[in-house]
């Protein structure tokens, strides 16, 4: 049995942030454990730029930004396995990993952060009628094959979902010599960046159809095309508007899942708007010593926001593991979504927290000139008008740590009014 | 090439009596169409073992069946197949319900269906605590099961090549021509000649036999139309539950799968004859499922989707709708083996033993081989092994260390394996369905292009050529630069 | 001339109506801008519209067979496609560094075409 003060469990932004921060607060023995072949998770296929403006000032792209991260930690004693998996962890903070060269390894630890990332929604978990061609992948999967294997999945493509990651493939696979015949979008907004909408789709002529969702495969080899048609306001296809689209490659990019099948294995408590664990604002789950962070947390839009989350995931794993006591308070204000919020993490805080709180939140719906406000039961702690919101952004508040410890109701609710 | 005996189709029964004929000193080739084993039926279905009371007493279903649910563990052992033998519910939800488990506990009965019982409300709830409260009572048949039918197809072939049998894919049946008391059969691989043909064609067993000019009789392809959910939702069914029969089938079920899954279907939509490859699913069927699951298990959602799927029964277009199984009246020397619908996955061992029988009747030259294995080497899975077990096997080889899927937590060497085998994998489909690579939560978002790269090492091909279910389903076009 | 612009400087994405010269050229007023930097944006959009690049350049001994590469800085819109040429035709050979220039001034532009992940 090894033993390391901190288990790191996913070396991507998240994983090298947190296991960074905690080594810069003392904490001594901490390894992370990495599934892939190298560090950097899923930057390392996200070549396009747009990445760091916040946290370096900078525009890079994906692998230049993990970069950065993955010097730093080999500059530090920061131990790393890669093409390593983790398997279980269990009962007193037991990680079970494997791999080809120790085989499988259990490692004691006095704590753990969860930073394994999140995966794509894949066709099944969408419900789409047809056949079962080859040709449909997520737009991960495309992004894969075209900027790590350097192959081609498809020539002519249409896209179901406009979030990111479906719209950068759209322009990557233009760009390569394929033809992008439109990106369809189920909501009548787009989830993606203006400027990726700009970038990615209007210069390069692609047409983006809203309230638009693809209805059938067709195709028993290789896909031959699929229907689409138009929805109505509650999502359901309006008959008469099937159009047969010709095409030898379905994309999709509508949603993604955090990976959290360790996470419910070690019992701990999930979300169920989220989809991660709950956690406390050192993101600490309801596994005492057991950190979360990163998109295994919350899906964040930008990886700036899941470095900045998972520092203080790793600075929560370093006070952890330094303090002689570890007990928890259990005295907190549960963090709640009010009107036109979905979630709120971190879902807990401590009433006697030292320093002001960050609360990550995504709203409903797109809304024009809201207020967003946070109440503690009728009174109002923070509010402030936003000209606009949209649920493919995620926003956050600051609330100070003299307001958390005044609280009279314990808890704080945070809305978008308009 | 020339072969004693010649079956055509490699689901789950051409498979099974291929390895029961490899039981003979003699040349056997399976011909299959598409670009593996258990491509058709076999592959898209309820996965159960009925106990066998639905069939009518006295047709060669209900024998079968009740011979077939016993032998399926027997089968299953030997071959190391997933099965468990959870037994069926019957579920009642009026007093027209209960009259008629009564009538099925009696047909069971005199099927010879052994310690079925008819249980009431209470004792249906503490077997399954999440059934609807409008069910009032259910007949319990302790000997029903389930399997994973495409790993039993698979599995018997294996068998059956280690005993010296041929399988040729990619090798569907265009003409046969009865010469010289041979068959010349002209496949998409050549011409084969055979002295006995088995007849094993699924859907298609129609068509071939017309090819000797047999029209005895007609198939319909009978789509139905499942969901399989997230291992999440495992407990949610502890047995298999059906719906009180109509006189549109068996209808909907709900199941726990081999694997711990959740599986509900099947519809049950008639197509034209020609539609013999129509597998897709459609938005009717599928709301058809889920309103159906909805009254057994009212709390059971489809949140946790991890696919859809078709499949076609063989349904044969008479009204003796028994299975069709011995010489065709147009030449002695061809079995048909068809219309094998439900329960033809259970009876599928059965069917082996039955049509062995009638091909030592009427080919009694060929002498039973003295080295015939039974068994087939137990596939390594890493995740049912312990701790120690796993340490010494990585120790071994460290491919078993390297997991390539996963949710399911399937490991580099396990893929291999699944390539290397007797008549192995060729395609993403074939992984999957050999090792449940891609099979999981993420249907391969991850694994994918994983799986795509160790195909292509080890087949020695560029990855552009790995297909996901062979012929002209290739997931990658040439390189970008 | 008039153009519509949907500003991309931050998440608000202003509808921006631009009023260009005759040959369009030159842009004589911006409206719809809520700050300043949708006047900037619309300026530049519509007089010298620039983008960044990146793409991958196949790579020999590598243990990957491509790197990605950017741009090192935007080049003219219009030129993307024709340093995708360029940048198809490029070969290189490992090791490869973030920052190793892999084609200089490509296509004229001024620009090198850099490597952004180590091979």
């Amino acid at each position: 049995m090894l033993k390391y003060d901190l288990v790191v469990i996913g070396g991507g932004p998240a994983g090298m942030a947190a296991a960074l921060k905690a080594h810069e607060c003392g904490v001594k023995k901490i390894i992370i454990l990495e599934r892939a072949e190298t560090l950097g998770g899923i930057l390392e296929q996200c070549i396009h730029t747009g990445f760091g403006l916040h946290y370096f000032g900078e525009e890079l792209s994906g692998p230049e930004y993990a970069a950065r991260f993955i010097e730093k930690v080999r500059e530090t004693d920061i131990e790393v396995k890669v093409d390593t998996m983790v398997t279980e962890i269990r009962t007193g903070n037991i990680v079970v990993a494997t791999n080809n060269t120790d085989g499988l390894i259990e490692i004691s630890a006095t704590a753990i952060v969860l930073a394994m990332g999140c995966r794509e929604r894949p066709r099944g978990a969408l419900d789409i009628p047809g056949s079962r061609a080859s040709g449909i992948m997520t737009a991960g999967t495309a992004q894969k094959y075209v900027n790590i294997d350097g192959y081609m999945p498809g020539k002519k493509i249409v896209i179901l979902g406009s979030g990111d990651i479906g719209l950068i493939m759209a322009r990557r696979m233009t760009l390569e010599g394929a033809k992008v015949e439109m990106v369809c979008e189920l909501m009548p907004y787009s989830g993606g960046l203006t400027r990726n909408i700009v970038q990615c789709l209007e210069d390069m002529n692609i047409p983006l159809k809203l309230s638009c969702t693809v209805i059938k495969t067709h195709g028993i080899e290789r896909l031959e095309g699929v229907t689409i048609a138009n929805v109505d306001e509650n999502r359901n296809p309006i008959p008469g508007t099937e159009q047969f689209v010709e095409c030898d490659t379905l994309l999709l990019s509508v949603g993604l899942i955090p990976e959290n099948e360790l996470t419910r294995m070690a019992g701990i408590v999930i979300d169920p708007v989220t989809n991660g664990a709950v956690v406390d604002e050192n993101r600490q789950t309801t596994r005492p010593g057991v950190f979360a962070c990163g998109n295994v947390l919350q899906v964040h839009d930008l990886v700036d926001y899941v470095t900045l989350e998972s520092q203080i995931a790793g600075e929560g794993a370093a006070k952890y593991i330094l303090s002689k006591n570890r007990r928890r308070s259990y005295k907190y204000a549960a963090a709640k979504a009010g009107t036109g919020v979905r979630y709120v993490v971190p879902q807990n805080i401590n009433l006697d927290t030292e320093s002001d709180v960050k609360l990550y939140f995504r709203v409903r719906d797109v809304y024009r000139n809201a207020k967003i406000t946070v109440k503690s039961g009728d009174k109002v702690i923070y509010s402030k008008k936003k000209p606009k919101l949209c649920p493919g952004e995620m926003e956050y508040v600051v609330v100070k740590a003299e307001d958390i410890r005044a609280l009279d109701v314990k808890e704080l609710v945070v809305s978008a009014e308009v | 090439m020339q072969f004693d005996v010649a079956v055509i189709g490699a689901g789950v029964c051409g498979a099974l009596i291929t390895r029961e004929l490899s039981k003979l000193d003699m040349k056997i080739v399976l011909l299959e169409k598409f670009s593996d084993i258990s491509m058709g039926t076999s592959k898209a279905n309820s996965a159960i073992v009925h106990a066998g009371f639905d069939a009518k007493t006295g047709s060669l279903k209900a024998k079968l069946n009740v011979q077939g649910a016993s032998l399926m563990a027997y089968y299953c052992n030997k071959l190391s197949v997933p099965y468990k033998n959870i037994g069926s519910l019957v579920v009642a939800y009026s007093w027209a319900d209960m009259t008629t488990l009564d009538m099925l506990f009696e047909r069971g009965f005199e099927n010879g269906v052994p310690n079925m019982e008819i249980i009431s409300q209470e004792r249906l709830r503490e077997m399954e605590p999440y059934i609807s409260e409008k069910a009032i009572g259910a007949l319990w048949a302790p000997t029903a099961g389930i399997v994973s039918p495409y790993e039993l197809a698979i599995a018997a072939t294996e068998n059956a090549v280690l005993n010296g049998a041929r399988v040729k894919r990619n090798s569907g049946v265009m003409d046969i021509e009865f010469k010289d008391d041979l068959f010349f059969i002209t496949t998409a691989s050549g011409v084969i000649k055979a002295k006995y043909v088995i007849n094993c064609a699924g859907v298609f067993a129609d068509k071939i036999a017309n090819m000797i000019g047999d029209t005895s009789f007609k198939i319909i392809p009978r789509k139905g139309e499942y969901y399989l959910l997230d291992k999440t939702e495992g407990k949610m069914v502890n047995h298999v539950l059906f719906h009180c029969p109509s006189k549109m089938g068996k209808g909907i079920l709900v199941t726990p799968t081999a694997h711990g899954n959740v599986l509900m279907g099947p519809t049950a939509i008639d197509l034209d004859f020609d539609s013999k490859l129509d597998v897709d699913t459609t938005i009717d069927g599928l709301n058809e499922v889920k309103r159906a699951v909805r009254d057994v298990i009212p709390s059971l959602t489809t949140r946790n989707v991890i696919t859809s799927f078709a499949g076609l029964r063989a349904h044969i277009d008479s009204e003796n709708d028994d299975f069709v199984i011995g010489k065709s009246s147009a030449n002695e020397k061809f079995i048909n083996v068809a219309g094998i619908e439900s329960p033809g996955l259970t009876a599928a061992p059965a069917i082996a033993r039955y049509v062995g029988n009638i091909f030592r009747e009427l080919a009694p030259q060929y002498e039973r081989k003295e080295n015939f294995t039974a068994t087939r080497p137990a596939p390594v899975r890493v995740n049912e092994l312990s701790d120690e077990e796993r340490r010494a096997l990585i120790e071994k080889d460290p491919r078993y260390g390297r997991i390539i899927c996963r949710c399911e937590g399937i490991t580099e060497g396990e893929i291999v394996d699944a390539i290397k085998a007797p008549c192995g994998a060729r395609d993403v489909d074939g992984v999957k369905r050999r090792t449940r690579a891609g099979m999981g939560r993420c249907q391969s978002g991850f694994c994918g292009s994983k799986v795509v790269e160790i195909l292509a090492r080890e087949l020695g091909v560029p990855m552009n050529q790995i297909t996901k279910h062979g012929n002209n389903s290739m997931i990658l076009f040439g390189k970008t630069k | 001339m008039k153009r519509e612009l949907v500003c991309v400087s931050c998440p608000i994405g202003c509808a921006l109506s631009v009023e260009l010269s005759e040959d369009g050229k030159e842009v004589l007023s911006v409206s719809g801008n809520t700050c300043k930097r949708g006047e900037k944006y619309a300026k530049d959009e519509c007089t010298n519209p620039v983008r960044m690049l990146t793409s991958t350049i196949k790579v020999n001994g590598g243990n990957h067979p491509v790197v990605p590469v950017k741009t090192s800085a935007p080049i003219p819109k219009g030129m993307m496609f024709e340093c995708m040429k360029a940048i198809n035709n490029e070969v290189v050979d490992a090791p490869v560094r973030i920052g190793d220039v892999l084609i200089s001034n490509v296509c004229d532009t001024g620009v090198d075409i850099v490597a952004t992940n180590e091979l």
